[in-house]
């Protein structure tokens, strides 16, 4: 038996706050479907978004791209990160933007309650090839064969390492690899300091609980089945996080550890390389352009992470643009995807961050991006190989760009994801052991993965 | 001792008029409130409670399953473990800021001219966004180089890791949501002014000390305001969201860091509805909260019977 939302008063209880959006009235049933073709050219009319905060130069250039290839359409960028509330109220409400920005990794989970549209019909008709993009980022937004979304950036990880404290621990960089576990632990207890029963140098941070993804594969194992379908008790993955936690635990314990991060500048000129309160840690690429903008003088270096038999192993995330339900527009919504993610835009990108890049005096860290062409073009063109350590990440993100792997979609996608998370954090805060946190997590994953539609 | 009456008003039509244009007016201020009540408040708690027995995830159409997210909530340790933290949270809070708050109030209460310009003060921080207030007391708490630790470092006292021990957590929100203790102070203060002075006077001729007139005398003329701010206090307690939802939840996507020692009873339902799309359980723990909230107010009145004064009331 279904209940009619219309028949539902609108409004909400300020107490109880679920009341606001699921009281908004109901969605109508009629609306444009994108699968359904007869969307029109897409050279006219308003195109609203959520979800794309604002624009830097980079993302500045390709909105004037889209602006000067289709100047009758009217943009209404709604300059802020993607929220939940805000896209399902206006999705449930009958008001939805045209387009929604947002993390790959949820694209398969309001992708399965029908919040996004599949974009396969549109994709063909205005000529975007899924195989223009990476296919790491084209499977995380690939759900049961049918695409929800053109993908955009492409962040990568690598560790990064701080040249002054290795030389300090008489290391050489060689010496920080995850390959042997072993190892590892020796190299950490050297590059750790404290004083006075605090921590004043972190030796090697696993950045658990979003990297846990990366130490599993490490050890062999995938967090998420290509079925979708949660793998979070696999022992593989159990003795990678009671390893990654044994290498905190190696450093003070959870909770110091984690005040004591907490007290980075991360964006500052006073960064945790700058004050030597860091050693070693994976970090995404766009991080090598923050330090060569606020610390251009640190001995910068880099290695890959490894698996366990020195393999280079890396994985990916990012966002992508979907189309929501009753969206208004979806063959300008389609053009804009086009436009934003063509190569010719990312090399127009491009050119507006080197000018950034010679106003300030600096170096050229990379794009990022989900389209392998663009990626190799912005790389001929502007990345200059260099003799210092700024230039040697960039090229290693760039080699890692080849080899990332992605999580693999799902329609539980975000419980999945929420589900390893906390576990990780009850381990973390010592609420629960590895194997029993990853048990629970896997018994919250499966229930929402069952329930899903 | 001369005595006065008061003159007896007889109804005449002029009078009847003119109560009955007050009477209008009355209900033309109060008419939006009514309006407003009924459409945004008990609309949707209607709406809410139909919800409540239904499976909706705010883009299809809802389904009916009868009691199953009241069961499903019996069986789901997370809203045991979320119930928990919230009553520990209450508990811990509500008695802390209502002594504090009374503390202010009476070094207020002492002051003369500059009474004003602090009673300003203290009422500032409640002011200031709940978010940006969880913000700084991430750093004002941080274990390793916080504000708080340090202070109490220069007395030799090493400070617990407030943000990250998972035992500290809640004592560390409580201590933070003691910014806000300005309104309370506000209400204290106000309900100290209206004490009467012979009072004071009349246990001064009996011998009694400050303490004894303070427990005597202050506390049982100004309990209306500790009752009534006990029920106010609890209830925001039991509905904890800003801070804690900032200082370890932050924003969904790009903080992945939590503590399930934060975890409040309304982080978890905003979790259900909005991160999970699970409309209808998230109303259903709605519900819930809204009962608990019921039957603890309840009792916390008849409980007050005994123990609060009311000035104007019949013995």
């Amino acid at each position: 038996m279904t209940i009619t939302r219309r028949g539902l008063i609108t409004g909400s209880l300020g107490t109880l706050a679920v009341g606001a959006l699921s009281a908004c009235g109901g969605v109508g049933d009629s609306g444009n479907d994108a699968s359904k073709g007869g969307a029109g050219k897409g050279d006219t009319g308003a195109l609203s978004t959520q979800g794309f905060g604002k624009p830097d130069d980079v993302g500045q250039a390709r909105i004037d791209a889209f602006k000067s290839a289709y100047p009758n359409v009217q943009v209404n960028l709604n300059e802020g990160d993607f929220d939940p509330q805000q896209f399902l109220s206006a999705v449930a409400s009958g008001n939805p933007p045209d387009l929604v920005y947002l993390d790959r990794g949820l694209v398969g989970s309001y992708a399965s309650r029908g919040a996004i549209q599949p974009l396969d019909d549109l994709l063909g008709g205005a000529g975007i090839k899924t195989g223009d993009y990476r296919e790491a980022a084209i499977k995380e937004v690939t759900l049961d064969g049918k695409v929800y979304g053109v993908p955009e950036f492409y962040n990568t990880r690598n560790i990064l390492v701080n040249g002054k404290a290795i030389e300090e621990a008489g290391l050489t960089l060689a010496d920080v690899s995850t390959t042997d576990w072993n190892r590892l632990h020796t190299v950490t207890r050297q590059l750790y300091r404290a004083a006075g029963g605090r921590t004043t140098r972190i030796g090697f941070d696993p950045k658990l609980p979003e990297f846990l993804p990366l130490w599993a594969k490490a050890n062999g194992a995938d967090l998420v089945n290509p079925d979708g379908s949660p793998n979070l008790e696999d022992p593989k993955i159990i003795e990678a996080l009671t390893y990654a936690l044994s290498l905190i635990d190696e450093q003070g314990g959870w909770s110091k550890f984690k005040a004591f991060r907490d007290t980075w500048d991360l964006f500052g000129a006073g960064n945790q390389f700058v004050k030597n309160q860091a050693a070693a840690f994976p970090w995404e690429g766009w991080y090598v352009n923050v330090l060569v903008q606020s610390s251009p003088k640190i001995d910068l270096r880099s290695t890959p992470f490894t698996d366990r038999q020195g393999k280079p192993i890396t994985f990916q995330n990012g966002s992508a643009w979907c189309l929501p339900k009753d969206a208004k527009n979806p063959a300008a919504a389609v053009n804009w995807m086009k436009v934003m993610t063509s190569t010719d835009t990312w090399l127009k990108a491009g050119a507006a961050r080197q000018a950034t890049v010679e106003q300030n005096k600096s170096i050229f860290t990379g794009l990022w991006t989900a389209n392998t062409a663009a990626d190799e073009q912005v790389k001929a063109k502007y990345v200059k190989p260099g003799p210092t350590g700024f230039d040697k990440a960039v090229e290693n993100y760039y080699a890692a760009s080849d080899y990332a792997f992605g999580v693999n979609a799902s329609k539980a996608g975000s419980e999945i994801k929420v589900a390893w998370q906390e576990a990780v954090n009850r381990a973390l805060s010592g609420q629960q052991k590895p194997d029993a946190a990853l048990r629970q997590a896997q018994s919250e994953a499966s229930k929402a993965f069952s329930a899903a539609k | 001792m001369s005595t006065t009456s008061a003159p007896v008003r007889r109804a005449t039509p002029g009078r009847s008029r003119r109560n009955w244009r007050e009477t209008r007016a009355a209900y033309a201020f109060i008419g939006l409130w009514i309006v407003g009540s009924l459409v945004f408040t008990l609309g949707p708690m209607i709406a809410s409670l139909v919800l409540s027995f239904t499976d909706y995830d705010a883009i299809a159409e809802p389904r009916n399953v009868g009691f199953d997210n009241y069961r499903e909530m019996i069986a789901d340790p997370k809203v045991a473990k979320a119930l928990g933290n919230t009553l520990v949270y209450a508990v811990l809070y509500v008695p802390t800021a209502m002594v504090v708050a009374l503390a202010l109030a009476l070094l207020l209460n002492r002051l003369g001219r500059g009474s004003g310009f602090f009673r300003t003060v203290f009422y500032l921080p409640v002011m200031t966004p709940t978010v940006a207030v969880g913000a700084l007391f991430l750093l004002l708490l941080n274990g390793n180089q916080g504000l708080l630790n340090r202070t109490l470092g220069l007395v030799g006292i090493t400070g617990p890791n407030w943000t990250t021990d998972t035992d500290w957590v809640k004592p560390g929100l409580a201590v933070t949501m003691l910014w806000g203790v300005g309104g309370m102070v506000v209400i204290y203060l106000a309900a100290l002014r209206q004490v009467p002075k012979d009072l004071y006077e009349a246990a001064d001729l009996d011998g009694a000390g400050a303490w004894t007139k303070f427990r005597r005398v202050t506390i049982p003329m100004i309990s209306g305001s500790l009752f009534f701010t006990l029920i106010v206090q609890t209830i925001a307690a039991l509905q904890m969201f800003d801070q804690a939802y900032t200082m370890f939840f932050g924003a969904q996507e790009n903080s992945t860091y939590s503590n399930e020692a934060a975890l409040f009873y309304v982080i978890y339902l905003f979790q259900q509805a909005f991160q999970f799309l699970h409309m209808g359980y998230a109303s259903a723990l709605a519900w819930l909260l809204f009962l608990i909230i019921i039957v603890i107010t309840a009792v916390q009145v008849r409980v007050s019977r005994r123990f609060v004064y009311y000035e104007g009331e019949r013995g």
